[in-house]
């Protein structure tokens, strides 16, 4: 402990110097944390996907539509615990494409009862399963348009034009909660029943199935199962884990992972040049001391330590307040919303940038280090004298 | 006025010429705008060649029209008779055929991207006879056009770079049928490159979509028959239908994705720059202080404070712009041509593009550069030009 105050005045005596290097290490990390985000957010909206969850889309394109029938033919198969379908709406509130969010047409109990993650009290599931045209809205989504239990909301579907060109009317009935902080909740979810009946092309059409399988290790097989029992019918399928949908569906995006890590491999590669720099000036202006400090009797090793305990100090409370900084930013919620609806930061994140940090220090502190624990009494005291 | 510009050059060449003695330090800062450099390029590369693929300067004289409520040719549904009226209405130009008109379907298939290798959205235009001849500079560059009524496709140029399995002379399978890959096209406008045309009579059995399309391209006589086209299509009781110009509707179905690189792409820049510039003032504040007792020779020698002042910001500015240069170099080595796509949400189809690493990207670089030189050396320099004199001499 007595020698943290020995870290501590090297770092005051060049006070300048340590700001700076602390304020780019920030910087850096504060980058890390916000980059992490965004790639989170690419990848499907930061819900994990679940791993008994098998994704059934039509074989051509996720544009064209399977028959509603498909549900039960899908619920015989063996190993599939359960089925749902879905299908994209596209609407927008007040008919501005800047008001876009995620909407869906669902049946409302099995639905509920697939998505656990999802969290509606019961008085709220009631009135959605005694209302017709009821709807369920995310939390963030509520707060977002202002809505509130009992309004009436106008809603277009570019997809789903009613026929007569008019908005969609849907009555909020209940607002939803995630179970997780990454849950994602800018959806507005309503009855299937209603929206087909209303509709005014397609009936019968539904947009993918997803399928909860009894025992997660075979999902590869009920997979292949499922997409046997349709080959050859007008409505071909392509039956594939929710994990390996959501990938493939950030990959149309490109390659964000690598782009990312190309970005971030840039900064690293400068704040450790920039750092380790000003740690050798540092320590080489300290020569003198360093030989004083020998000839009391310090060891070349606590001397070394010395000056690893500097960097890493400056790189891990730089680093960790970076990261703890885009965190915060995080909490504010995404800057653009109707692109990116979920803009969470995730703790695996925050532990791979901690360790990055002490890398950081420890990297840029090693060099001038073990030069330091090298250094001769002698040839140390006679520099600049 | 001549002395002190020869203090000022005289004090700058002693400083850029000392720079190899402070090698670590200078090059460490201008790596660091280097890095600065290349991301900002690099990331911004990628909104210019988007923009490019979808050559969002058009020609003026194709509108588009589409069903009212649709926002884009996806959503869109318009019948065999509307697509007639269409056709038929005034200001259309007319060809040895019949009027220079294309009732379109636009559709997507799952193919594999070939950089992922999963699958992508790959667009799939049903076209009339007349599709080419409307866009101007539509080419067949291999194999030929595919003949009416058959199941044959063409593919454009980025599509077949892009995605696996699109070269002439093979097929790809859409549901129960092939369809042969017959000829290889460019031009086209928009993000037509990207796509993949067929007859629109054998698409639409193949997508269930009966006898309708999605969208009318139509050649206009001149970009001024614009405003009568429009007026005669909304104004028709029989028909329920919006009007745009091509050039427009790309500018429009760009706008969120080129927004949102270049949105992302300056502010990942603006924060790196910032990093950067605390590693250029802690450069050039060390590189001060490691000559106090120079200046303040210099200073007693009879130098002014303010050729101090240059000459410091002097040798801060060309660390940055050579730090810059040797950035935009490497973006423009690195990333001009490279050859990528991506899922326009707008459209919610794959569109083929290139990096562009153009010049207005490399000047707006070596200015980034040169603002983080200058604010990295002011602060420094003003420093070095206050230091008192006396005390200046007897620092070691």
């Amino acid at each position: 402990m007595k020698f943290l105050y020995l870290v501590y005045s090297s770092l005051k005596r060049k006070k300048l110097r340590t700001v700076l290097t602390f304020l780019s290490v920030f910087v850096a990390f504060l980058l890390f944390g916000l980059l992490c985000t965004i790639k989170e957010a690419f990848a499907g909206g930061g819900n994990a996907p679940g791993i008994d969850r098998l994704i059934v889309r039509h074989r051509i394109s996720l544009i064209m539509t399977l028959p509603v029938n498909y549900e039960a033919r899908i619920a015989q198969v063996p190993g599939v615990a359960a089925v749902q379908h879905w299908s994209w709406f596209g609407g927008l509130y007040q008919n501005d494409a800047k008001n876009f969010f995620a909407s869906f047409p669902v049946n409302p109990e099995p639905w509920l009862e697939m998505y656990p993650e999802y969290l509606l009290s019961d008085d709220q599931k009631k009135a959605w399963l005694s209302t017709r045209t009821g709807a369920i809205v995310g939390k963030s989504l509520a707060e977002r348009f202002k809505w509130k239990i009992g309004d009436r909301i106008p809603i277009t579907s570019p997809i789903w034009p009613r026929p007569n060109d008019e908005a969609w009317e849907f009555d909020i009935v209940g607002i939803y909660d995630g179970a997780k902080k990454s849950t994602d909740t800018n959806g507005l979810f309503f009855r299937y029943d209603y929206f087909d009946e209303a509709r005014a092309r397609d009936k019968g059409m539904v947009g993918w199935y997803v399928v909860r399988v009894s025992d997660p290790n075979n999902a590869t097989e009920v997979a292949k199962l499922i997409d046997q029992e349709f080959a050859n019918s007008p409505y071909e399928t392509k039956a594939e884990t929710e994990a390996a949908f959501t990938q493939g569906f950030a990959q149309q995006i490109g390659n964000i992972g690598a782009i990312l890590i190309a970005i971030l491999s840039a900064v690293f590669f400068t704040i450790l040049l920039v750092s380790g720099n000003t740690m050798a000036q540092a320590v080489r202006e300290r020569t003198q001391e360093i030989g004083v400090l020998k000839s009391m009797g310090f060891t070349n090793e606590l001397v070394l330590v010395l000056v690893l305990a500097e960097s890493v100090m400056v790189a891990t409370s730089a680093g960790l307040g970076g990261l703890l900084v885009s965190w915060l930013i995080t909490l504010g919620g995404s800057p653009v919303p109707n692109v990116l609806p979920v803009f969470v930061l995730p703790m695996e994140y925050l532990l791979i940038g901690a360790a990055m940090a002490l890398f950081v220090g420890l990297i840029s502190g090693v060099v001038p280090a073990v030069s330091a624990m090298r250094l001769q009494i002698a040839t140390a005291l006679r520099r600049n004298a | 006025m001549i002395n002190w510009l020869s203090q000022v050059v005289s004090v700058s060449l002693f400083n850029l010429r000392t720079i190899p003695s402070r090698a670590g330090a200078s090059l460490s800062a201008a790596v660091g705008i280097a890095g600065v450099v290349a991301v900002f390029v690099g990331f911004l590369s990628i909104a210019e060649g988007f923009r490019a693929a979808l050559s969002v300067t058009g020609p003026e004289d194709v509108a588009i029209v589409l069903r009212s409520s649709a926002d884009t040719e996806m959503n869109s549904n318009l019948s065999r008779d509307e697509t007639r009226l269409i056709a038929d209405a005034p200001g259309v130009a007319q060809g040895e055929k019949g009027p220079l008109s294309s009732a379109e379907l636009f559709v997507i298939i799952d193919l594999p991207k070939r950089s992922t290798n999963t699958d992508a959205n790959v667009p799939v235009r049903g076209v009339g006879a007349a599709a080419g001849a409307i866009r101007g500079d539509f080419k067949i560059v291999e194999g030929r056009m595919f003949e009416t009524g058959r199941n044959e496709v063409i593919v454009g140029a980025g599509a077949a770079r892009a995605f696996a399995g699109l070269d002439v002379g093979k097929s790809i399978k859409v549901g129960q049928s092939q369809w042969a890959i017959v000829g290889l096209f460019t031009g086209g406008s928009g993000s037509a490159e990207s796509e993949v045309w067929t007859d629109s009579a054998v698409l639409q059995p193949a997508f269930n979509r009966g006898d309708s399309y999605q969208a009318v391209y139509a050649k206009l006589q001149s970009p001024e028959s614009f405003a009568t086209f429009k007026d005669a299509l909304t104004s028709d009781p029989r028909l329920k239908v919006k009007v745009m110009k091509q050039a427009e509707m790309l500018a429009e179905q760009s706008s969120m994705l080129t927004g949102l690189i270049t949105g992302l792409g300056v502010f990942i820049a603006a924060l790196m720059a910032i990093g950067a510039l605390f590693g250029a003032l802690n450069t050039m504040y060390s590189a001060v202080s490691g000559r106090t007792r120079e200046i303040a020779t210099l200073r007693a020698l009879g130098f002014g404070a303010s050729p101090i002042i240059l000459s410091i910001m002097c040798e801060s500015i060309a660390l940055a712009l050579i730090g810059g240069s040797a950035g935009g170099a490497a973006a423009y080595f690195a990333f001009n041509g490279y050859q990528a796509a991506t899922i326009n949400f707008q459209t919610f189809s794959q569109v083929a593009f290139a990096f562009a690493v153009t010049p207005r990207l490399l000047m707006l670089a070596i200015v980034w550069a040169a603002a983080i030189g200058l604010l990295g050396g002011l602060f420094p320099a003003i420093r070095a030009a206050r230091l008192p004199i006396a005390s200046g001499l007897r620092e070691v």
